[in-house]
């Protein structure tokens, strides 16, 4: 079984978020970039299988300076990595379109996406080379089972439902968080995984479909906020709480 | 503009954001129409509710489509589009949307914005949308049309009714689906219904370790109340999945919710917006939650909730 993973090199929603000058772009001062949260189980999934049926896995990063998620992954367990040096954006099928390009001389069995990046929010990348590749997709997946020749996928759909879906190799699956326990690696196991192969493979994109008019924080309405020191706080609470008959 | 929204629906019920799409559609159509598409065995009923809020509604009718695969949705869709030459094709942003959009799209070589909260088209095509789980916002012009938009849930629920007519479209799948169906897994039953309860203290990613729970247990005991969690919280295994609050989990609508460490992603926040009283205690002053929030305070949880515990303790004692 071989299994071609995809990693981003994604920034934190919890870090400092402010945009940048151009207005059309998020400042990088304040940024903290990580495997993307999804990425992590995807990864996880793929090598588990490799473990239990044997064969490889692929990880692929579009980039440039995606070498930090990229090492992560092998030291997690897999084999090589492809780094597809290309400037992101966020155009999705600028991704989907070097990622295709980039491994078409793999021969795989499965091509695992996180089911979102956690900056973008757009979960496309995954489907939208599913489609260009012509291969079955299933997206949201919670648990997977790998028989000969066929996967058998639970999807997540609303209010706790699942869909279980059979699909035939080759496939796309995109994962959902929480279909595993992603292990943990150590800066040793990153630092044990430099002697792996890590490859770069330039692709031109050519696709654009969108362009960015303005970025900017969102307006928020306010909650009415309580300030003073945690005892002050708990107080004001606890007034608040008895006011409404909830104590 | 001639809109495209296509219809949902699970359990034989239409989702409620298939008249929502309706709705945009009816708003931005300009001289055009709002047409509605719902693809599957039998689906006279869902077409009769949607030509209330449409001018036309597309009935896509096999056998084969008695349950929803990706292959056989885009394979339709694409035979319609190509046929009738919409210039913008709505989709929920569902488990179902979700999914099939994105392959529609590069089907059809359209450009896609996935998770929309506005549309304008009075210059080409323009979304605005969240980036960074609700911490960022951008506005995108689509370049070209026919191009796939899928819509956030509950963001166009004004509307009226149109009234248009239901047309059988003729089409049917030109293959069959690679991939199969095989069945719908109900959620598990645990021992405390989250739905059933006045009062949830509810813990996200901020509470940062399994052992920390015990917190929100005493604060939730105290106050006559559950404690539920964020999609992390679940993930890590730190409370079961029956006390998961959002899209993916239950949905709530206790006397008052409490939310700690959780940061106000719109998954969660579908979840539990309609509680009558919610308040959140969060360190970032920019987390989305306080915009849903009736009351706020930034601060850290592990310096509020034990004052909150001893107050109570000190209110039962006497
Ligand atoms: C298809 C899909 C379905 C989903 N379904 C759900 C769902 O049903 N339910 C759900 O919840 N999510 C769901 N999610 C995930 C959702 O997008 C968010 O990732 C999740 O809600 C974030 O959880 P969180 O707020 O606990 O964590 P984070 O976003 O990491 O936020 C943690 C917050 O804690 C605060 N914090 C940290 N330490 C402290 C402290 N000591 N004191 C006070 N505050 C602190 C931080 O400032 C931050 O705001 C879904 C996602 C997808 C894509
Ligand atoms: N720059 C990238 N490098 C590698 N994989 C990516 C990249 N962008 C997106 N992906 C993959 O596509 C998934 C969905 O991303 P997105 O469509 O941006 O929400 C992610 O979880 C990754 O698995």
């Amino acid at each position: 079984m071989k299994i071609i993973v995809l990693a981003k090199h994604a920034p934190d929603p919890e870090s400092e978020i402010s945009v940048a000058s151009d207005g059309k772009s998020i400042s990088q001062s304040g940024l903290v970039y990580d495997i993307n949260d999804w990425d992590r189980y995807a990864v996880e999934e793929a090598i588990r299988i490799k473990e239990d049926k044997g064969g490889e896995v692929v990880v692929v990063g579009v980039g440039t300076n995606c070498d930090d998620t990229l090492r992560k992954c092998l030291a997690m367990g897999a084999d090589r990595a492809i780094k597809i040096p290309v400037d992101t954006s966020l155009d999705a099928y600028t991704i989907a379109e070097v990622i295709k390009e980039a491994i078409k001389d793999e021969q795989f069995d499965m091509i695992f996406a996180g089911l979102m990046s956690q900056d973008l929010n757009n979960a496309q990348v995954g489907v939208l080379l599913a489609a260009m590749l012509d291969l079955p997709v299933a997206t949201a997946v919670t648990e997977l089972k790998v028989e000969d020749g066929k996967a058998i996928a639970r999807r997540e759909l609303e209010g706790g439902y699942l869909e279980e879906v059979e699909l035939p190799i080759p496939c796309v699956v995109t994962v959902q968080s929480g279909i595993n326990e992603p292990r943990y690696v150590s800066i040793m196991g990153i630092k044990r995984a430099k002697s792996k192969e890590m490859k770069e493979v330039s692709v031109a994109p050519s696709i654009s479909t969108l362009e960015i008019e303005k970025m900017y924080l969102p307006p928020v309405k306010k909650a009415e906020m309580i300030e003073g020191d945690p005892s002050q706080i708990a107080q004001k609470l606890i007034e608040i709480l008895k006011e409404r008959g909830l104590i | 503009m001639k809109v495209f929204c296509v219809a949902e629906y699970r359990f034989d019920e239409l989702n409620p954001l298939s008249i929502e799409l309706l709705n945009l559609a009816n708003q931005i159509k300009g001289d055009g129409t709002a047409e509605a598409v719902v693809i599957g065995k039998d689906v006279g009923k869902y077409a009769e509710e949607l030509a209330k809020y449409a001018d036309k509604v597309w009935k896509v009718e096999d056998d084969s489509l008695e349950n929803y695969t990706p292959d056989l949705h885009v394979d339709v869709l694409s035979q319609l589009t190509e046929r009738e030459n919409p210039d913008l094709i709505l989709v929920g942003n569902t488990a179902q949307g979700g999914e099939f959009a994105p392959y529609l799209a590069a089907k059809l070589n359209a450009p896609i914005a996935t998770d929309v909260v506005a549309v304008d088209v009075s210059d080409g095509v323009k979304v605005s949308r969240y980036l960074m789980q609700g911490k960022l916002m951008v506005d995108l012009k689509l370049k070209s049309t026919p191009c796939v938009l899928t819509i956030r849930q509950g963001v166009f629920k004004e509307g009226s009714e149109v009234g248009g007519e239901i047309v059988d479209a003729g089409i049917k799948p030109s293959k069959e689906s690679k991939r199969k169906f095989v069945s719908y897994i109900e959620p598990e039953v645990g021992e405390v219904d989250i739905t059933q309860a006045d009062i949830i203290v509810s813990v996200g990613r901020g509470i940062e370790d399994e052992s920390n729970i015990e917190l929100a247990e005493e604060l939730a005991d105290l106050l006559g109340g559950v404690v539920a969690g964020s999609r992390p919280v679940i993930d890590n295994g730190w409370l079961p999945k029956d006390r998961q609050v959002g899209i993916s989990g239950k949905v709530v609508k206790p006397k008052l919710y409490l939310a700690l460490g959780i940061s106000g992603a719109f998954q969660h926040v579908m979840g539990m917006k309609d509680s009558e009283l919610i308040i959140a205690i969060n360190k970032d002053p920019e987390a989305p939650i306080f915009g849903v929030a009736q009351y706020g305070a930034v601060a850290d949880l592990f310096d509020v909730v034990p004052e909150l515990i001893e107050k109570l303790k000190e209110i039962k004692g006497a």
